[in-house]
């Protein structure tokens, strides 16, 4: 796994499904890496805020994502969760280049302080 | 004595006058109806969504028998009439049999013209205008390929559109160059075309048809032009003409319709005429909204009352095709005195045009969103002065009506003359009227007693809106629930598309029923990838990312985010063998927990995902599969022990549990499917508490369904007796077959059964061969594409391997810092 500056090289896109997820093993924990309809990219710590759930595993609608466990909705975007209930996911930022999905490395290191 | 009333004519006129009398003056008259089809009274207009396949026959009828029954009106279906004798009133039918009338009432409706073209004999030329010619459509359908409709108006287009729906090609020719001419303008005709040549209608506007070819059956279709249009199938739909035959021979006055006056009355005093065959004030009419009016004139007439006779109706008019939305009402043509406000949004496909003349709203044209066409209308319909809304009329209500966001103020505003339901005639004041005078609290009810919405329903919003504003708290919306939030659609009617329109994917779904949202949620995606694959077996390419979890990594997850694993265990029987095997994969994974589940085997909990292929590849070899103990499809068939070993079985319970696993594993269904087979009437294995449940007796299987024991714990329902175990299997199948086909996602097999009715499932299956066969042979021939065990196929990596390896590892990031 190449390291781009601060960037990392983690996966060429068609590595995730559209409407899908998969789960990159980090030092602060599992982040999630979700791919949607339209191609958009986004991650988020594998942790639902309600009680820990794998957001990973969970149905992507939108830019949305439902819990497997209780079916709270998270915003990929924000991390924020959708209607009465309340918390946020921690949001890590990612981006595509050249067909190819980069994750920023800061955020993740510094989870491990 | 009560007088005799004859009516002719058993269409949606006829019916509806003698409602309206009954309504007025009940027992004043002994009531005949002679109708030339052979059905009891329904509602032509629905003709198009059953030809396309999204509703059935029985649900359009208007009155059954039993109304006929209750009202003690005498009904002689399929019984033309031939002749009236006016001197000495009576009528003839064919089979010269006379019949007496104190008052006559003629509601013979109208014909279709069939243009006069070399050709227009041959078989396979039809007319578009009652059930039996949707019938000839639909079998068409199956053996033929090509289609052309000779019309591009109302009928002609909704004709195409059903026929589309039963999978043929579609031609329309259309003579002048925009489609719906006396409707629409060039805009919404352009708009109008292009969405149905999305929907694969071949549409030829500007185009003339000279001949019909063919043999004994049409081949063809030739233009003027001289171009040549394969057709197996002609459906002319180019106008009617009032059906004043009979009339015309007995010598009342005719002119193109049947001469009526404000009170329908003919130029014979003792003969009154309503419907498409009458002409009044010079005008013919060929939409409903008419008659209602017409029919209330005559129903004062008959009862002796003083009303205020029939003055004549203004028009509208709407597609029935599902997802096009357009509405047109008033003279659209425009002159120079008119002034036109138009808005486009050409990216959502919208078109809205008002005419205006002297300050008023003249005419209406209205594509793609038609959300304020009743405000628009009622505006016309009164004749309203709209200068000081000018600037923003076009936006509608909400903004020019005075900042009416709610839609419930909306109706609130509206007078009581507001004119709710097009289709019935309904307006504002009578529907309020009706529920509180009769303390209306159900939709249902509202339209029994208003006919508000009974019709197209396209009004059903409105109306619920209206009985949330009289009834306040008290109103409990009982229309159908939508699925989810995402759509206004119930589960029934999204399924019944699905099928009718031949949809195959989840994306062409939502675009075709109008999703709210761009790619659904987690409550509508399941259901909705459920209902494809029960509607197109081996068709539909199942969407993993549709699917809750556990079905699609085919184990259960649990709180930590780790996986349990079930092996299925045939009818509760393992081997040493599949122990040995189980306990191994349970020491080299070291999976925490082995227990024992309340389905009669082993569940292996706490396995790590990325454990999952290989624990399945270990218990594969050992000739294991997946239990399916996370799948909405059969579960677990219990079963005690039977005659091989008790003193009390009656047959091999044990046994036939095998067989019924075999027979049902892999099914996916609405919810999970729980069955039991007991040897006996002492039922060791429950079988009065499942989904389907055989209890063994001397002369054969008591079989039982739609029992739970779960969040409810619900008895079964007895389904019937069998004597051998291939029909307890026959039955089965059918019986799941059937719920997989109506059961709504998520809906246990005791509920639908319980919204069906038990003993509309106990006719279809045991009270009807031909049916329960039909159903078993659906279900086998599922099962072909079902059956192919979830874990072997990812053992092998062969499917979706991304699901158990992770995207990447970057713990490494640690050591680096
Ligand atoms: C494992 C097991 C408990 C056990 O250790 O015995 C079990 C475990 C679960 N049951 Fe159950 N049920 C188990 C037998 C039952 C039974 C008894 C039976 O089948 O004879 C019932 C009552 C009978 C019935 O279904 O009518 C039962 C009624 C439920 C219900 C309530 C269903 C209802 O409609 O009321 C749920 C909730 C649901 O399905 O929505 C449920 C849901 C669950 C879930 C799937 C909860 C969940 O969503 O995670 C549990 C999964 C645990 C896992 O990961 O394996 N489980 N569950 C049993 C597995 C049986 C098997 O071999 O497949
Ligand atoms: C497919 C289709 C879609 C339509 N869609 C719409 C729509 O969306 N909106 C709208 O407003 N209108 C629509 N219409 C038009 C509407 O259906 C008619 O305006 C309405 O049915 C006319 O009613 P009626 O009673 O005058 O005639 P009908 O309903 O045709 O009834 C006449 C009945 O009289 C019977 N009859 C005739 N002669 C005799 C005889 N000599 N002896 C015994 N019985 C006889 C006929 O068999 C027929 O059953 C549609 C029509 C069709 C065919
Ligand atoms: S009874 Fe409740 S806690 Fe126990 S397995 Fe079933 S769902 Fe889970
Ligand atoms: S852990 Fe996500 S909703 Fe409960």
């Amino acid at each position: 796994m190449k390291k781009k500056n601060d960037w990392i090289d983690l996966a060429p896109l068609d590595a995730v499904p559209r409407r899908g997820a998969r789960c990159v093993k980090a030092p602060g924990g599992r982040i999630a890496v979700f791919r949607t309809e339209d191609d958009r990219i986004f991650a988020t710590e594998d942790k639902c805020p309600h009680a820990g759930g794998p957001l990973s595993q969970g149905i992507v609608h939108g830019a949305s994502v439902t819990c497997p466990l209780h079916n709270w909705v998270i915003d990929l975007e924000s991390g924020a969760v959708a209607g009465p209930d309340e918390g946020r996911a921690r949001t890590v930022p990612v981006r595509v280049e050249d067909g190819r999905i980069l994750m920023a490395a800061a955020p993740l290191s510094s989870a491990a302080e | 004595m009560a007088e005799k009333l004859i009516v002719i004519g058993n269409g949606m006129a006829g019916c509806r006058a003698v409602e309206e009398l009954l309504a007025r003056a009940p027992g004043k008259y002994d009531v005949e109806i002679f109708g030339a089809e052979p059905q009891v009274n329904y509602n032509r207009i629905m003709l198009s969504p059953v030809l396309a396949g999204e509703k059935r026959f029985d649900e359009i009828i208007i009155n059954g028998r039993d109304w006929y029954d209750d009202n003690a009106i005498t009904l002689h279906a399929g019984v033309e009439i031939t002749a009236i004798d006016l001197e000495r009133r009576r009528v003839a039918d064919a089979g010269g049999r006379l019949y007496p009338y104190d008052k006559l009432l003629i509601a013979t409706g109208s014909k279709p013209l069939m243009i006069p073209i070399p050709g227009n004999t041959l078989e396979g030329v039809m007319p578009f205008r009652d059930i039996g010619d949707v019938e000839k459509m639909t079998a068409a359908a199956k053996t033929y390929r090509n289609a052309v409709v000779i019309g591009g108006g109302l009928l002609g287009l909704e004709a195409a559109n059903g026929l589309r729906a039963n999978g043929m090609e579609v031609a329309v020719i259309h003579l002048v160059d925009t489609l719906m001419e006396r409707q629409l303008d060039e805009a919404a005709g352009f708009l109008l075309k292009r969405e149905l040549e999305a929907r694969g209608i071949k549409v030829l506007t500007g185009a003339t048809t000279e001949s019909i070819l063919g043999e004994d059956r049409v081949s063809g279709v030739r233009l003027e032009d001289g171009r040549i249009l394969d057709a197996d199938l002609v459906v002319m739909a180019v106008g009617i003409r009032p059906n004043i035959a009979l009339a015309g021979q007995a010598g009342l006055a005719c002119n193109r319709g049947i001469m009526v006056d404000d009170h329908m009355r003919t130029s014979d005093p003792a003969v009154l005429s309503v419907g498409e065959c009458v002409e009044h004030r010079g005008q013919t009419y060929g939409l409903v909204a008419p008659l209602w009016d017409m029919c209330k004139a005559a129903a004062d007439s008959l009862a002796g009352l003083e009303g205020e006779g029939y003055g004549g109706s203004a028009i509208s008019t709407k597609l029935k095709i599902t997802g096009i939305d357009l509405f047109s009402a008033g003279n659209f043509a425009g002159n120079e005195h008119t002034e036109d406000i138009i808005l486009r949004d050409a990216a959502r496909g919208v078109y809205r045009r008002l005419v205006l003349h002297e300050n008023r709203i003249a005419g209406i044209v209205m594509f793609g969103d038609v959300t304020d066409s009743a405000w628009f209308y009622q505006l016309l319909r009164e004749g309203a002065d709209v200068s000081s809304m000018r600037e923003i009329l076009i936006f509608g209500q909400s903004y020019a009506g005075g900042a009416q966001l709610d839609p419930m103020a909306a109706v609130a505003a509206l007078p009581d003359s507001a004119e709710i339901c097009g289709c019935n005639g309904v307006c504002k004041g009578t529907i309020v009227g009706a529920i509180q005078a009769k303390g209306l609290t159900t939709l249902e009810e509202v339209r029994a007693h208003t006919k508000a919405s009974s019709s197209c329903g396209t009004c059903s919003g409105t109306v619920e809106q209206l009985m949330a504003h009289v009834l306040g708290e008290g109103f409990a919306r009982n229309a159908v629930p939508p699925m989810c939030p995402c759509t206004d659609h119930g589960h029934d009617e999204v399924r019944r598309i699905i099928a009718a329109a031949k949809l195959k994917s989840i994306p062409q779904v939502m675009q075709e029923l109008g999703w709210k949202t761009p790619g659904g949620c987690a409550k509508c995606r399941p259901a909705l990838n459920f209902y494809l694959i029960a509607a197109w077996p081996g068709d539909y390419a199942d969407d993993y990312q549709s699917r809750f979890i556990n079905e699609r990594v085919h184990a259960n997850i649990q709180k930590d985010g780790t996986y349990s694993v079930v092996p299925r265990m045939w009818g509760g029987l393992t081997t040493p063998a599949e122990l040995r095997a189980i306990a191994d994969v349970a020491e080299k994974f070291s999976i925490p927990e082995v227990k024992m589940t309340g389905g009669q085997r082993i569940d292996l909990l706490g396995v790590k995902k990325e454990d999952l292929p290989a624990v399945w590849a270990d218990l594969n070899a050992a000739g294991m599969v997946s239990g399916h103990a996370y799948a909405k499809g059969l579960r677990t068939v219990k079963t005690c022990v039977g005659t091989d070993w008790c003193r009390f079985g009656t047959q091999d319970s044990t046994g036939l549990g095998v067989k019924l696993e075999k027979l049902l594993w892999g099914s996916w269904t609405p919810h999970k499917v729980k069955l039991a087979v007991s040897g006996c009437p002492r039922n060791c294995a429950e079988a009065t508490c499942k989904d389907f449940g055989v209890v063994c007796v001397d002369s054969g299987y008591e079989l039982h369904f739609a029992g739970a024991a779960g969040m409810e714990v619900k008895k079964t329902e007895i389904l019937c007796n069998v004597a051998s175990e291939d029909e307890v299997l026959e039955y089965c199948a059918a019986t799941v077959q059937l719920y997989r086909e109506q059961g709504h996602y998520l809906e246990r097999m005791y509920k639908w059964a319980a919204r069906v009715g038990a003993d509309a499932v106990r006719a279809a299956i045991a009270g009807d061969e031909a049916g329960r066969k039909a159903l078993a042979d659906r279900f086998l021939h599922s099962q072909k594409f079902a059956q192919v065990d979830p874990w072997a196929e990812r053992a092998s990596g062969g499917v979706d391997a991304h699901e158990f390896a992770p995207l990447g590892d970057v713990t490494y990031l640690e050591a680096a810092e």
